[in-house]
């Protein structure tokens, strides 16, 4: 202690700004992605064309409304096997209801969007109620929707998808605010990418500035400690839940107004790239540390991989070694890179 | 007895019992803290210790018994209710988030905020130097506040929190085995912490199985045994030797010596 007192600022003077630099949790995945956008802009000649770069925002962007979320949730500690699916749950929900009550699709829209809520708010309940495992109880709630998803729209429709809803009242806003593509200097952006930024400023801005923000970190990093001090444990991680299932009502709004139709058995698998992307970004996996920012920057690995690929020409299939390789790497260099910041000198 | 017989103390046990099921973990205990003083609860392990800063802090309820804060039987709800009634508990696991700066620690659950609406946001300037001036007043010059709090020694993490608890207005500290990882040079800083937390007027109840520790800073003492109390007694009644003494087990340590003695 006194030790430290005496050569305090000395120290200091030294350390500091390469120290706060290494400390950010998203670090490792900008020079991830700044080592990806190189690599694919060098194999593929196509890659650096407006339109290429376009479809990769566009591809990220579908990932990255829901590594937002996911990568909170994270933060709080807590996994969401069921984000996957439940967009498309959200999805069946809202052209359904529309469809079989003839209403206006955006009366469909708000119903999605209170049924997905109380989906996501049933999450954290259940698990803050049993104390079970994160893991367990969404792994029951994925299978139970993925079952609900082709079980429900099977009973209602006949088929695995649902039927077309283009050609109903409020379709064609609907259309401009979850699936429009806007020209923004030129360059082709479809709206995704601007619910992307805004869900990672809201993020960040919870995330750095609210006592909100405060109460994840806490959460995740040491919850015993976050209740002795009076912070409310469980309903932030309801609330982290519902944070979630926001996300996927926005991506799930995107699947119908794209396509008009949803194919009921979509979505599985999904929950894995959104824990990747976070994961990439900084996330860590023991919870109580990682940034919104990092998570869009998983996302746009995510994207600029997929998309790489074939810009490049490649067999697709390759495409998952890549993201496997990257989640080794990236997760190697995030530990490596806490370890340095954390260690004590 | 003779300073503090006429004041209020800031909490009192009078006969406090517990029971976990059919194992009677606490019985018959009575404890004083009075401001500005510091009563050492003594014991080996499984003596209680836990059980009774348990009650204390709120965790848990008392079974038999009279539990007073200032003055007032009562019962506390939880440990909110224990903060709320200015009761700070520092655990023994450090009620920390390692992996959070420090000035974030330092204002969990209590943090300060500016703005309105949905622009309430917290006031990161205010927290950062708040938790610098707090440290500092209690003597602890932190390099950075901005690191994460795992970092710091566990000396140092005590300190904080015990500054923690003198910034948010406690008027009894608790504090649970502080010294009990710790090195010789940085239990005597703690110690130092103690001492000014009992100088800027709190009570203090330091729980601790280091009898040398109690008695340099202790101005009661008392000692616990299976649960039931083996001893009260105030700082002019007892020597250091006899304090050891009793704190080992007394004649118990009597029969060890001669068990072990060569033959």
């Amino acid at each position: 202690m006194s030790a430290l007192t005496d050569t305090a600022d000395e120290r200091l003077l030294e350390t500091s700004s390469l120290r706060r630099l290494l400390a950010r949790p998203e670090l490792g995945s900008v020079v991830g992605a700044l080592a990806v956008f190189a690599f694919f802009a060098f194999v593929a000649d196509s890659f650096l064309r407006t339109s290429s770069l376009s479809t990769v925002l566009y591809a990220s962007s579908t990932i990255g409304i829901m590594a937002v979320p996911v990568a909170l949730l994270m933060i709080g500690g807590e996994f969401d096997l069921s984000a996957g699916v439940l967009v498309t749950s959200s999805a069946l929900i809202s052209s359904m209801f529309s469809y079989q009550m003839t209403a206006n699709v955006w009366v469909g829209v708000g119903v999605s969007l209170l049924a997905t809520l109380a989906i996501g708010a049933f999450n954290g309940f259940v698990l803050t109620r049993t104390r079970l495992p994160s893991f367990i109880v969404t792994l029951g709630t994925f299978l139970m929707l993925t079952g609900m998803n082709l079980g429900f729209t099977k009973l209602i429709d006949g088929t695995v998808s649902t039927k077309t809803i283009a050609d109903m009242e409020g379709f064609p806003t609907a259309h401009d605010v979850f699936a429009s593509t806007l020209t923004i200097g030129g360059v082709a952006v479809k709206v995704t990418v601007l619910w992307w930024i805004g869900l990672v400023a809201l993020a960040s801005w919870i995330l750095l500035r609210t006592r909100t923000g405060n109460w994840i970190f806490a959460v995740g990093g040491n919850q015993d400690a976050a209740r002795a001090v009076g912070v409310p444990v469980d309903a932030t991680r309801i609330g982290l839940y519902t944070g979630v299932a926001f996300g996927a009502w926005i991506s799930g709004q995107h699947l119908l107004f794209s396509y008009d139709v949803v194919q009921s058995g979509e979505g599985v698998g999904n929950e894995l790239i959104y824990i990747i992307a976070a994961v990439i970004g900084g996330c860590l996996i023991t919870g109580g540390h990682g940034s919104a920012v990092g998570s869009a920057v998983g996302a746009l690995i995510f994207g600029m991989t997929s998309k790489g690929i074939v810009f490049a020409e490649w067999n697709p299939d390759w495409f998952k070694f890549f993201l496997g390789a990257m989640l080794l790497l990236a997760t190697l260099l995030n530990t490596w890179v806490r370890k340095r910041a954390e260690a004590t000198t | 007895m003779t300073r503090t017989a006429q004041r209020t103390p800031l909490i009192e046990l009078t006969g406090a019992g517990k029971r976990y099921g059919n194992v009677r973990a606490l019985e018959g205990v009575s404890l004083q803290v009075h401001a500005g003083e510091i009563t050492c609860v003594l014991g080996d392990n499984g003596a209680g210790k836990s059980t009774l800063i348990k009650i204390v802090a709120g965790l848990h309820q008392h079974d038999e018994g009279v539990l007073r804060i200032d003055g007032e039987e009562t019962r506390l709800a939880g440990p909110r209710d224990a903060l709320d009634r200015g009761i700070a508990t520092v655990h023994q696991d450090l009620a920390v988030v390692p992996l959070m700066p420090v000035w974030r620690n330092f204002f969990l659950g209590s943090e300060p905020r500016k703005g309105a609406g949905p622009f309430k946001r917290l006031d990161v300037d205010l927290m950062r130097r708040t938790t610098r001036e707090a440290l500092a007043r209690m003597g602890i010059d932190l390099r950075d506040v901005d690191q994460p709090i795992g970092t710091l020694s566990g000396g140092e993490r005590q300190c904080v929190a015990i500054a923690r608890a003198v910034h948010f207005g406690a008027k009894v500290l608790v504090l649970d085995e502080p010294t009990a990882a710790l090195g010789v040079k940085q239990s005597g800083v703690v110690l130092k912490y103690v001492a000014a937390a009992r100088d800027e007027g709190l009570g203090v109840v330091l729980i601790t199985h280091n009898p040398h520790h109690a008695h340099l800073v202790g101005d009661r003492f008392v000692l616990l045994r299976r649960g039931t109390m083996a001893g009260s007694h105030n700082r002019d009644e007892i020597t250091l030797e006899e304090l050891t003494r009793q704190m080992a087990g007394g004649s118990d340590l009597d029969a060890l010596r001669h068990e072990l003695r060569r033959a």
